[in-house]
């Protein structure tokens, strides 16, 4: 691991609600396989991976446009939190949630559509990149505020806490959102009334081009977590396994009632902020550092060692997965534009239905 | 709070203040509906700021009458959760002035959420808090920022002025499907009136015109209403015949009301609490102009506040202020 996070390892509790018990990160073993499993960690993130390198050809045509933020890299954490979420949760996501929104089940197809402004997108066109939502499947966006969807967060928390409904609220945000009021506010008001959140940092060590150790003055932030009274670790976030093993225990610990956690996945991105970045503030070494790091890589090659995984194996899975995105790809070219009529619909909802 | 006693509804004649009258309708609606619940600074064990909500915490339990940390950002975002959610959360800001801490929440999610959504999601919430001055309260308690607000596509925005309003107000607004924000006028807490038995609800799409007249059309909302009135009542013994058109609803506007009522009687003089430049006031005058231009004997003429933070000293904030003298100078001034 590249130094700047330090010593990172998932299920270590760095710190401890001084009112609530803290979870124990002991995972609960999934039911496949661990060889099916691993293939189907490998397929969710090498999917992301191949979306994005996609959009990224996608915007130089011009097909796509708008702000475009690439999650490459950070594939690890979408999958492997994903794995101890189910349908009932909820999940909150920021700009950068391509890999949220696939990981949650949002369909490639949808996905896409809404990046080339189509009425079949999962916003219909409203949206694009940085707004992708899906009602029904509990997605709630796409929150392009830094730090913005964390209350909303609190809020869906509340509801199921006060309806008494078993859910968990998954709140993806990144360490520069750490440094928002809107952090600091929810943090206090899900501890203080024990709201079943998980608060997921994604700590790339950078927001924009500013550096971690340039934007906090304490950088741990798993510890300044703790300090709200919640349960929060470290977790090396370029391992799938390490991720997926910490967020069973905080979702397992969150749903037993034990208020919410905190998870700081240690990740990198390795492409720019977002399509516009020139990427002028951290070297090429860096960079290629954290590469030898990658988190797909990384599985494949450990599937590989212990026999799970070879050429042929990893080349149809590739086949398979590009194949998913040719798909996707071909049916956003062919979808209908949103007719201009419709510029009005949405924005209140005298004649639509509220949610009940 | 032991020895604080409960102020309800006087019981012997139909009076009632316009801070019972929002308590009763809050009351309503956390009898009525077990998704409606009330959060806040001080909602609780204080009982609202202004007191609106004494003695709900008692009858309904923390669990619905739920105090908050200073965190205005936090509270209304988890509202907008909790609404997005299928409740229907009642969010009470202390001030307008502190709502500001909390803008991003309004803007950014709770009015563009079903848009950006594609019409997948509704934030179904209503947020209460405290507008305007007259009670010295100085530049950082006292502004009229409801215009800023009835500028956003998204929200609907409200100013009941009488107490019928107060008590009716909540309910219509629980049941619009998109997020409502209701500005209650600071100075029309202790205002009494006889509530009208035959007034069951409140139509949110209208203006209500308070008082009739033929000779100039009088526009004002929240505060102002009662001003407008006494302006009314004075220009009455002038020979002058006002009438007042109460917008209550300041988004969407009601523009059929008010450009119907200046078709008859030809001059308009609008009233805002809020500063002139940019105002709600300016965008009446504007709708006026498109719509009735040619029915206008007169300049319209506005009577906002001056171009000040409000002042502390009482007899610099009066004149700060929108004033029945005012009103009644400006309406002679299109009449004559
Ligand atoms: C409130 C707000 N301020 C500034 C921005 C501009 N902005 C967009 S992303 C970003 C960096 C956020 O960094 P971080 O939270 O670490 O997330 P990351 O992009 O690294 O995933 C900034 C400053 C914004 N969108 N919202
Ligand atoms: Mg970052």
């Amino acid at each position: 691991m590249a130094t700047a996070h330090g010593d990172t390892s998932a299920g270590t509790p760095q710190a401890k609600g001084p009112r609530r018990a803290r979870g124990t990160a002991t995972a609960t073993p999934s039911r496949t396989p661990a060889s099916a499993h691993d293939l189907d960690l490998l397929r969710q993130m090498l999917l992301i991976r191949r979306f994005e390198e996609r959009c990224v050809e996608l915007y130089s045509a011009a097909a796509i446009r708008g702000f475009v933020h690439l999650y490459i890299g950070e594939e690890a954490v979408a999958v492997g939190v994903h794995q101890a979420l189910d349908e009932r949760d909820a999940v909150v996501s920021t700009y950068r949630e391509h890999g949220h929104a696939l990981a949650r089940g949002v369909p490639p197809e949808a996905v896409m559509a809404e990046m080339y402004g189509k009425t079949t997108g999962c916003s219909h066109g409203r949206g694009g990149s940085m707004h992708l939502f899906d009602a029904a499947r509990r997605f709630y966006g796409g929150n392009a505020i830094v730090g913005g969807g964390l209350p909303l967060a609190a809020g869906l928390a509340l509801a199921d806490r006060m309806r008494g409904e078993s859910r968990v609220t998954c709140c993806f945000f990144g360490d520069g959102a750490f440094a928002e009021g809107e952090f600091h506010e929810t943090a206090n008001l899900a501890a203080l009334w024990g709201l079943p959140v998980l608060f997921v940092c994604e700590n790339n060590l950078y927001a924009m081009g500013t550096a971690l150790v340039r934007e906090h003055a304490q950088t741990d932030l798993a510890m300044r977590a703790a300090s709200y009274g919640m349960a929060a670790w470290a977790v090396d976030g370029m391992d799938v396994h390490a991720v997926e093993k910490a967020a069973r225990g905080a979702v397992e610990s969150v749903r037993a009632g034990n208020g919410p956690h905190f998870l700081e996945m240690r990740t990198y991105r390795f492409r720019a902020h977002s399509m516009y970045d020139p990427d002028r503030y951290r070297s090429k070494g860096e960079i290629e550092e954290w590469k030898r790091h990658d988190p797909v890589t990384g599985l494949a090659d450990g599937m590989r060692a212990s026999g799970l995984l070879d050429d042929a194996a990893m080349e149809a899975l590739d086949h398979a997965v590009m194949e998913e995105i040719d798909r996707a790809v071909q049916t956003a070219e062919g979808a209908p534009e949103e007719a201009a009529e419709d510029l009005l619909l949405h924005v209140t909802g005298r004649h639509e239905e509220a949610p009940s | 709070m032991s020895t604080r006693t409960r102020p309800r509804a006087h019981p012997d004649d139909a009076t009632t203040t316009y801070r019972e009258a929002l308590r009763e309708g809050l009351r309503e609606a956390l009898t009525s509906d077990d998704r409606v619940f009330l959060m806040g600074e001080d909602v609780g064990r204080y009982g609202g700021c202004f007191g609106v909500s004494l003695g709900l915490l008692e009858e309904f339990g923390p669990e619905r009458v739920r105090d908050t940390p200073l965190s205005e950002s936090a509270f209304v975002g988890a509202g907008i959760g909790a609404a997005l959610a299928g409740m229907r959360p009642v969010v009470e800001i202390m001030t307008v002035n502190f709502s500001l801490l909390a803008l991003d929440q309004i803007l950014n999610n709770a009015a563009t959420l079903r848009h950006m959504s594609g019409g997948q999601l509704g934030v179904p919430l209503v947020i209460r808090m405290t507008t305007g001055a007259g009670r010295q309260l100085a530049a950082q308690h006292s502004h009229s920022l409801e215009g800023w607000y009835a500028h956003i596509p998204g929200l609907r925005v409200l100013a009941p002025a009488t107490v019928d309003d107060a008590r009716h107000v909540l309910a219509a607004a629980l049941a619009d499907p998109d997020p409502v924000l209701l500005f209650e006028h600071g100075s029309l807490y202790n205002a009494a009136g006889m509530l009208d038995p035959a007034v069951h609800d409140v139509d949110l799409d209208s203006a209500a015109v308070r008082r009739e007249g033929a000779d100039v059309t009088v526009v004002a909302y929240g505060g102002c209403v009662s001003k407008a009135l006494e302006a009314a009542e004075a220009l009455a013994e002038e020979g002058i015949s006002a009438e007042v058109i109460d917008l209550r609803t300041l988004r969407p506007l009601d523009d059929a009301t008010v450009v119907g009522s200046v078709r008859r009687t030809h001059r308009a003089v609008l009233v805002d609490e809020g500063w002139r430049s940019g105002s709600l006031s300016a965008e009446i005058e504007s709708r006026i102009c498109e719509q009735a231009f040619f029915d206008l004997d007169a300049p319209v003429e506005r009577v906002c506040s001056a171009e000040v933070p409000i002042p502390y000293a009482r007899r610099l904030e009066e004149a700060a202020l929108p004033q029945p003298a005012g009103i009644v100078a400006a309406a002679r001034r299109v009449v004559s």
